[in-house]
């Protein structure tokens, strides 16, 4: 268990850590998310005792790290896969850190196993791939069998298989009922690894709300329908047919619509009675990567700026219909990408169409309904 | 937390990368070699020598010539043990394992130290055995006065150095500056201070001029204030200094 109460870290002006407070609990994966520069590898430093808190405080199992009697055995952490002395052998660098808490050197050799990096064991360090050296750095987390493990990034690096491995790692030592903390800019990552997830952005706390939960409360999905080329208005009738039972619809620049607020049955429906034949009826779910870009787009630290030229590239644009010109909301006058990421809920204005009213595929998580003409229904 | 384990690391980390060797090798190699060498030129010359240089002659400190160099390969020795555990970001990987820092570094002080003494004293008996055999007539035996103390000083003396050293990098965490400090104070800063007569005084405070005295035979001068014993006491002191200003550091900021 590790608990962070109001964890702030100053550098001068630069605020890196402000006012965190979450729990990592045993037996599940937690995974901790942000963009590049939020503040994830500060705070795992905190946690390890590493760097000072300028304010509030983070303990694991209830103690702070430093005062932590036999640390090793009770926190294992990979905190840089490149903190080695490149040359060392792997052996010997695990050895030494072993025997720093007295752990007996038959277990170096165990985790060497469990990391598969048995053949290597002899080599030094610097010939390492970065992927190495995260299996390498992950065995010095284990070294301890201990019941708290922090990773930062531990998946930077390394193969697919790689990748795999690390996972069902994870999973397995959590399931053991281990506190695992790991983090990530990869959301796709989390969703398949994380079974909890603590999102900051720019050192703030975001979200700290199971995956599943995390998806339904920042996700919204969408249909894309088409109506058959061969009849001349089949898209406006079907467009208009669909607003008026409460979708709501943009049109793609190949001439789908894409409709939110209506269930599929319900689409299908509309259509049937407005005598329009579909070529197309798909739900397009939306994913925990276009839930987390929209959480973290407004905290990002690193944004790129705005390529003069970027015009030039730019798709297509979606655009709203003519049918619910009567009912004005912002266009999107981004680029579609955009689709998925306003700003967060409460950074105020209406980026795009989203479903908002009780039934919609976003279920009450959308912006706060406002007064709006409902005069389309 | 028992210091014991922290040693035993310590001593696999110090004794398992390459630097150790080199810069312990170089001590031992330069000293001896340069010191057979300038002992070997004297007695070459002893007839030119001036009465009083004769008068004065400390056989067992003209063995140990070769430390002006050999110093320098210590020093290095100490820089690196810290500074490559800040550039490699092991310290952080080690604090991580153990949170007490104070045990931590003293455990890594005590190793190297106890290497370089070790190293220090071997330095010393073979400088001391080549340099007599080179000497010819000049030359004492290791029963002579004061020889034993002196010849065993080089030891502390360079034991005490690496403290010094590590404690000098422990504050800067980093293995270039530590050895352009630890030059200019060691080497440059008696020298430019010996030049007036009114900063000579000081200079004889400086660790490596106290130090020293440990080493030779014959007192060095009516104006020097302290015996061989004191001038090592003086040059602890700074090691002392050193290494609580490290410790300050360590414990104090960010890893």
């Amino acid at each position: 268990m590790i608990e962070a109460v109001g964890l702030t870290k100053r550098y001068g002006a630069k605020t890196a850590v402000d006012q965190l407070s979450f729990q990592v609990r045993p037996g599940h994966v937690t995974g901790f998310l942000g963009p590049n520069g939020s503040g994830k590898s500060t705070t795992m430093r905190m946690i390890l005792g590493l760097d000072r808190p300028t304010a509030g405080h983070v303990t694991i199992n209830g103690m702070p790290f430093r005062e932590l009697p036999n640390a090793q055995r009770h926190v294992g952490a990979l905190l840089d896969a490149k903190a080695v002395h490149g040359g060392r052998r792997a052996r010997t660098h695990l050895l030494a850190l072993a025997q720093l808490s007295g752990i007996p050197e038959k277990r170096v050799d165990e985790v060497l196993g469990v990391v598969g990096l048995q053949d290597v064991a002899r080599q030094r360090t610097k010939a390492f791939s970065l992927g190495m050296g995260q299996r390498l750095g992950i065995a010095a987390a284990l070294l301890g069998d201990p019941q708290v493990l922090l990773f930062d990034e531990p998946v930077n690096g390394l193969d697919p298989e790689g990748i795999l491995w690390v996972r069902n790692l994870m999973r397995q030592l959590a399931a053991e009922g281990r506190t695992v903390f790991v983090s990530s800019h990869l959301m796709s990552e989390m969703a398949l690894t994380a079974d909890h997830l603590i999102v900051i952005g720019r050192g703030r706390l975001l979200a700290d709300m199971g995956v599943q939960e995390f998806i339904t409360h920042n996700a919204a999905g969408f249909a894309r329908v088409r109506a058959a080329d061969t009849a001349p208005h089949g898209t406006q009738t079907l467009g208009e047919a669909l607003v008026k039972a409460g979708g709501r619809v943009l049109r793609e620049p190949d001439g789908a619509l894409r409709v939110t607020g209506l269930a599929l049955p319900q689409i299908s429906d509309l259509a049937h009675e407005a005598d329009v034949r579909l070529w197309e009826l798909s739900p397009h779910k939306a994913s925990l990567e276009e839930a987390y870009m929209r959480l973290t787009q407004s905290a990002v630290e690193y944004t790129s700026t705005e390529d003069p030229r970027a015009e030039l590239f730019e798709p297509e644009p979606l655009t709203v219909p003519a049918w619910e010109e009567d009912a004005p909301p912002e266009v999107p006058a981004t680029t579609a990408a955009a689709f998925y990421a306003p700003p967060p809920p409460g950074a105020g204005g209406r980026p795009f169409l989203m479903p908002r009213r009780p039934g919609d595929l976003a279920r009450g998580t959308g912006p706060e309904p406002e007064p709006e003409p409902e005069d389309a229904r | 937390m028992a210091l014991s384990p922290i040693l035993r690391s310590e001593w696999t980390k110090i004794r398992t990368v390459a630097s150790t060797r080199w810069t312990l090798a170089t001590v031992l190699a330069v000293t001896a070699a340069m010191g057979a060498g300038l002992c070997a030129l004297v007695d070459a010359t002893w007839d030119q020598l001036p009465a009083v240089e004769r008068a004065t002659f400390d056989a067992t400190q003209m063995s140990f010539s070769g430390m002006m160099l050999g110093q320098l390969a210590v020093l290095v020795f100490g820089a690196m043990v810290v500074g490559t555990e800040y550039s490699s970001g092991m310290i952080r990987t080690s604090l991580a394992a153990v949170p007490r820092r104070g045990t931590l570094l003293l455990g890594k002080v005590a190793v190297a130290t106890g290497l370089a003494l070790v190293v220090g004293l071997a330095t010393g008996f073979v400088s001391f055995f080549l340099g007599q055999a080179l000497l010819g007539d000049h030359s004492v035996g290791l029963d002579g006065e004061n020889v034993l103390r002196a010849v065993t000083g080089v030891g502390l003396y360079l034991a005490l150095l690496t403290a010094f050293a590590i404690g000098i990098a422990m504050m800067l965490r980093n293995s270039a500056a530590s050895v352009c400090i630890l030059i200019a104070f060691i080497l440059i800063l008696p020298m430019v201070l010996g030049v007036v007569d009114a900063t000579r005084k000081v200079a004889y405070y400086l660790p490596n001029s106290a130090g020293s005295a440990i080493m030779q035979t014959v007192p060095a001068g009516p104006d020097v204030p302290y015996g061989p014993w004191g001038g090592l006491g003086i040059m602890a002191l700074w090691a002392l200094a050193a290494v609580a200003g490290g410790l300050l550091v360590l414990k104090k900021r960010d890893a």
